[in-house]
C-alpha cells in the first residue's frame, strides 16, 4: 500500500532515495505503475505563470487568421511560388499582429512578452523543421539507388556515367576504421575518466584542460597529425592510419561523457566497497565501473557516432579508394563519408545519385547509432533509480 | 515548527571524518595505469603542435614567416604561400554563422528550459541531439542541394532592402549569389547551434529557481524574469557558450569545401559568390598536392590550430568559472 502511494506520487513527493531502495525490489503481482516520462523526475518541470484565458486564445487565432491570409495574400499578388517565403511573411504578420492586439487590449508588457514567447515557439519549431527537412531529403534522394545490389558491389569496375556500382567497400572501410579507432580510443578515455573522477591525481588538472583543447580540435588538424607522424614515416596511407585520427577525435567525447556518468554514482557505494576493505582498483574494477556500464556504453556509442560522420581526416589518412580493401594495414581504403565527398565533386547525376544513396547509408548509420544509445541510457538511468 | 538555533556541538559531530585509505601494490600499478591513459591526450595535443611545428618549417622558410600571414597567394610552382585572405574568410564565414546562430540557440534553450510543456521538451531535446550527431558531410550535401536556392532568394531580399550596411552590399548589382560566404554562414550555423544550446541549457539551469519565481511572484511576465533574472545570471556562461560555437565554426571543413566557390584572396562581400577558409584550403588542396605545398598546407593547417585551440579554452575556461561559482 505504501508503495502504491510512493508510486503515485512521486513526481510530487521526490523521493528519490526511498525510490531506489523501492526500485530494487522483487516485482510483486501488484506492478507500481512505470512513470511515463523519466526525464519529468530529473529536470524541473517548466515553471507555467498562468494558463491563457479565452479572449488570448481569440487574440491568437486572430494574429494566425492575419498572418496566413495576408501572406497568402501577399503570395498571390506577387507570384512567389516558395513555401518558405509564405511561412516568413505568415510569421512575420502574426507577430506583429499578436504585438499589436496584446498591446491594445493590456499593455506593452504584456505584448513584449507575447512577442518573446512566439519568437522561442518559433526557434523550436525551426530546430525541428531543419532536422526533418534535412533527413526527409536525404530519405527522398537516396531511396531510389538504395537496392540490394548497392549495398554489395564497389566502384572499381564503374565508369563514372555507368549505372550500377555500389557502397560495400566504402562500408567494409568504415567497419574496419570504426573498430579501430574504437579499440584504441574506448578503453583510453575510460580509463582517463577514472583518473580524472575517482583517483583524482596530480595531472588531473592538466589532463581535464587538454581533454578541453582537445574536444574543440578541428577534425582536419586530427588528420594532419596522423599524416605527419604516420603516412609520411613511410607508412603510406591505410585504414589503420585513419583508424588513429578518429580515435583522437572519440577520446575527448568519450572521456567527458564517461566522467559525467561516474559522476552520477552514488558516494555510497564507493565507501561501501571501501568499508568491506576493497583497494580502490577493485572498488573501481568491481563496484563502480560495473555500476555505470550502461552509461559507459552510451559514452561510446555517442564517440562512435560523432566519429562515423568525420570526412576531413580520413581524407588525409585513408586517402579513400574506389575498390574493395579488405586490410585495414596497408594500402589507401574507403570510408562511408569520403565516398560521398569524392563522389560529390565529380560533377555527373549519375555520381551525385550514387553520393545520395551513401548519404542514406550513413545517416541511417548514426541513426542507428543514435537510438541505441539512447535505449542502453535510458535502460541504465532506470536500473540506477533515483540514486543520484 | 519553531526554528531553533543550530546546536554547534551537534554540527561539528556532521562533518565527515577523513577517510584513510591504504594505498596497496594492485592499487599503484592500476594508478599508474589510468595516469599513463590520461597522460596519452597530452602527448596528443603536445605532439600535434610539435609535428606540425617541423612539418610545417620548410614551407615558412620558403615564402618567410611574415609573408606567409600577410600576402594572400597561393603558388606552389614558385613556392609562395600566403593565408592571409584565407585567415580573413575563417572570421567571415565563422561570423556569419555566430550571427545566425546565437538567436537561434538561446532561443531553443530558453524553449527548451522555459516554455515547452513536458512531452514537446523531449522532442526537442533529441532533435537537438541528434542535429549534434549527423555528420558534416550530410550538411553540407543539404545544404548545396536544398538550401541554396532559398537561401540566394534571402541574399537578394537583404541586399535590396538593407544595402545601407556595408555587410549586405554587393561587388556589382548583378554578382552571383549562389556559393557564397553567407550560405556557408548559415549551413554552419546549423551545425553549431546544438553546441551553443547544450552549454547555456546547462548554465541556465543553475540559476536558483526561488529568483526566477521570485520575479514572477512580484507581477513580471515571463520574458520580465528571463531579462532581468535569467540572462543576467547566465550571461558569462552563454558567452563562453558562444565562443565554443565559434571555435566549432572556425573549424568546420567538408561542409564548407563542398558548398564555397573557393578563392585564395578575401572576398568582403559575404553575399557573393566566392570565399574561403583555412580548412577548406587543406581538404580541396591536399589531394593533389606535393612536397613543399603539403609543408605550406600543415603551416596552415598550424595556424587554424593555434586559432582555435585559442578560442576553445578561453571558452571553457569562462564556462567553468560559472560553473564553479554556481
Amino acid at each position: 500500500m505504501l508503495e502504491r502511494l510512493f508510486a503515485e506520487h512521486r513526481l510530487q513527493l521526490e523521493v528519490d532515495v526511498h525510490m531506489s531502495l523501492l526500485d530494487e525490489r522483487p516485482v510483486d503481482e501488484t506492478p507500481v505503475p512505470e512513470p511515463q516520462d523519466p526525464e519529468l523526475i530529473e529536470e524541473q518541470v517548466p515553471f507555467r505563470p498562468r494558463a491563457l484565458v479565452r479572449s488570448e486564445r481569440i487574440e491568437i487565432l486572430l494574429a494566425a487568421a492575419a498572418g496566413v491570409t495576408g501572406s497568402g495574400v501577399m503570395c498571390l499578388l506577387f507570384d512567389w511560388t516558395h513555401v518558405l517565403t509564405f511561412a516568413i511573411w505568415a510569421l512575420l504578420i502574426f507577430l506583429v499582429s499578436i504585438y499589436l492586439l496584446a498591446r491594445d487590449s493590456q499593455s506593452p508588457i504584456v505584448a513584449t512578452d507575447r512577442l518573446i514567447t512566439t519568437l522561442v515557439w518559433t526557434s523550436g519549431g525551426i530546430a525541428v523543421a531543419v532536422l526533418a527537412w534535412m533527413l526527409g531529403y536525404v530519405v527522398v534522394k537516396g531511396i531510389a539507388g538504395l537496392n540490394y545490389e548497392y549495398l554489395t558491389s564497389d566502384m572499381s569496375k564503374v565508369g563514372p556515367l555507368d549505372d550500377g556500382g555500389g557502397v560495400f567497400h566504402a562500408l567494409v572501410g568504415t567497419l574496419e576504421q570504426m573498430l579501430i579507432a574504437s579499440v584504441l580510443s574506448i578503453p583510453i578515455a575510460i580509463l582517463t575518466a577514472v583518473y580524472l573522477h575517482e583517483i583524482r591525481g596530480r595531472l588531473a588538472g592538466i589532463v581535464r584542460f587538454v581533454i578541453d583543447a582537445m574536444s574543440g580540435l578541428p577534425s582536419i588538424v586530427a588528420g594532419l597529425f596522423i599524416y605527419t607522424v604516420w603516412v609520411l614515416q613511410g607508412r603510406g596511407p591505410s585504414g589503420l592510419a585513419a583508424g588513429l585520427a578518429l580515435a583522437i577525435l572519440m577520446i575527448p567525447t568519450v572521456t567527458r561523457t564517461a566522467e559525467e556518468m561516474l559522476k552520477t554514482i552514488d558516494d555510497g557505494l564507493r565507501e561501501s566497497a571501501l568499508a568491506l576493505g576493497a583497494p580502490q582498483w577493485r572498488s573501481v574494477m568491481q563496484v563502480v565501473l560495473p555500476t555505470a556500464r550502461s552509461g559507459l556504453i552510451t559514452a561510446s556509442i555517442l564517440g562512435v557516432a560523432r566519429a562515423v560522420g568525420e570526412t576531413a581526416p580520413v581524407l588525409l589518412t585513408a586517402f579513400g579508394s574506389s575498390s574493395i580493401n579488405w586490410s585495414p594495414f596497408n594500402g589507401p581504403q574507403a570510408d562511408l563519408p569520403l565516398y560521398i565527398y569524392q563522389l560529390l565533386r565529380q560533377p555527373n547525376p549519375a555520381q551525385i545519385a550514387r553520393a545520395w544513396s551513401g548519404a542514406l547509408v550513413l545517416v541511417l548509420l548514426v541513426l542507428i547509432l543514435f537510438v541505441l544509445a539512447r535505449v542502453i541510457g535510458e535502460r541504465g538511468a532506470r536500473v540506477r533509480g533515483g540514486s543520484r | 515548527m519553531a526554528l531553533t538555533t543550530p546546536d554547534l556541538q551537534a554540527l561539528e559531530e556532521q562533518v565527515p571524518r577523513d577517510i584513510a585509505r591504504t594505498v596497496t601494490r594492485g592499487d599503484r600499478i592500476f594508478r599508474t595505469l589510468c595516469a599513463s591513459a590520461a597522460a596519452v591526450s597530452l602527448f596528443i595535443i603536445g605532439g600535434t603542435a610539435l609535428f606540425l611545428a617541423i612539418k610545417s618549417i620548410p614551407a615558412l622558410q620558403e615564402a618567410g614567416l611574415v609573408s606567409f600571414f600577410t600576402t594572400s597567394v597561393w603558388n606552389p610552382t614558385v613556392g609562395d604561400f600566403g593565408v592571409l585572405g584565407l585567415l580573413i574568410g575563417t572570421i567571415i564565414i565563422a561570423t556569419v554563422s555566430l550571427l545566425v546562430a546565437v538567436p537561434l540557440a538561446i532561443g531553443l534553450a530558453l524553449f527548451i528550459n522555459e516554455y515547452s510543456p513536458a512531452r514537446i521538451r523531449r522532442i526537442l531535446t533529441s532533435s537537438v541531439d541528434l542535429l549534434a550527431a549527423m555528420p558534416s558531410i550530410i550538411f553540407g550535401m543539404w545544404g548545396f542541394f536544398a538550401l541554396q536556392a532559398p537561401l540566394v532568394g534571402v541574399a537578394s531580399w537583404l541586399n535590396l532592402h538593407l544595402s545601407a550596411i556595408p555587410f549586405f552590399r554587393l561587388s556589382e548589382p548583378d554578382a552571383p549569389l549562389l556559393r557564397s560566404s553567407f550560405i556557408v554562414g548559415t549551413v554552419v550555423a546549423l551545425m553549431i547551434v546544438p553546441i551553443i544550446t547544450s552549454v547555456s541549457r546547462d548554465v541556465m539551469a543553475q540559476c536558483p529557481r526561488s529568483q526566477c519565481e521570485a520575479a514572477l511572484a512580484l507581477g513580471g511576465s515571463r520574458w520580465g524574469m528571463i531579462k532581468e533574472v535569467l540572462l543576467p545570471f547566465g550571461k558569462a556562461g552563454i558567452t563562453g557558450a558562444v565562443l565554443l560555437g565559434f571555435g566549432r565554426a572556425l573549424g568546420e571543413t567538408i561542409a564548407v569545401a563542398l558548398i564555397i566557390a573557393f578563392t585564395i584572396e578575401a572576398n568582403p562581400y559575404v553575399l557573393e559568390q566566392g570565399g574561403g577558409s583555412i580548412a577548406s584550403l587543406i581538404a580541396i588542396k591536399f589531394p593533389e598536392a606535393q612536397d613543399l605545398e603539403i609543408s605550406a598546407l600543415i603551416a596552415a593547417g598550424l595556424a587554424l590550430f593555434g586559432m582555435t585551440l585559442l578560442v576553445n579554452l578561453g571558452a571553457r575556461a569562462i564556462v567553468r568559472r560559472t560553473q564553479i561559482a554556481a
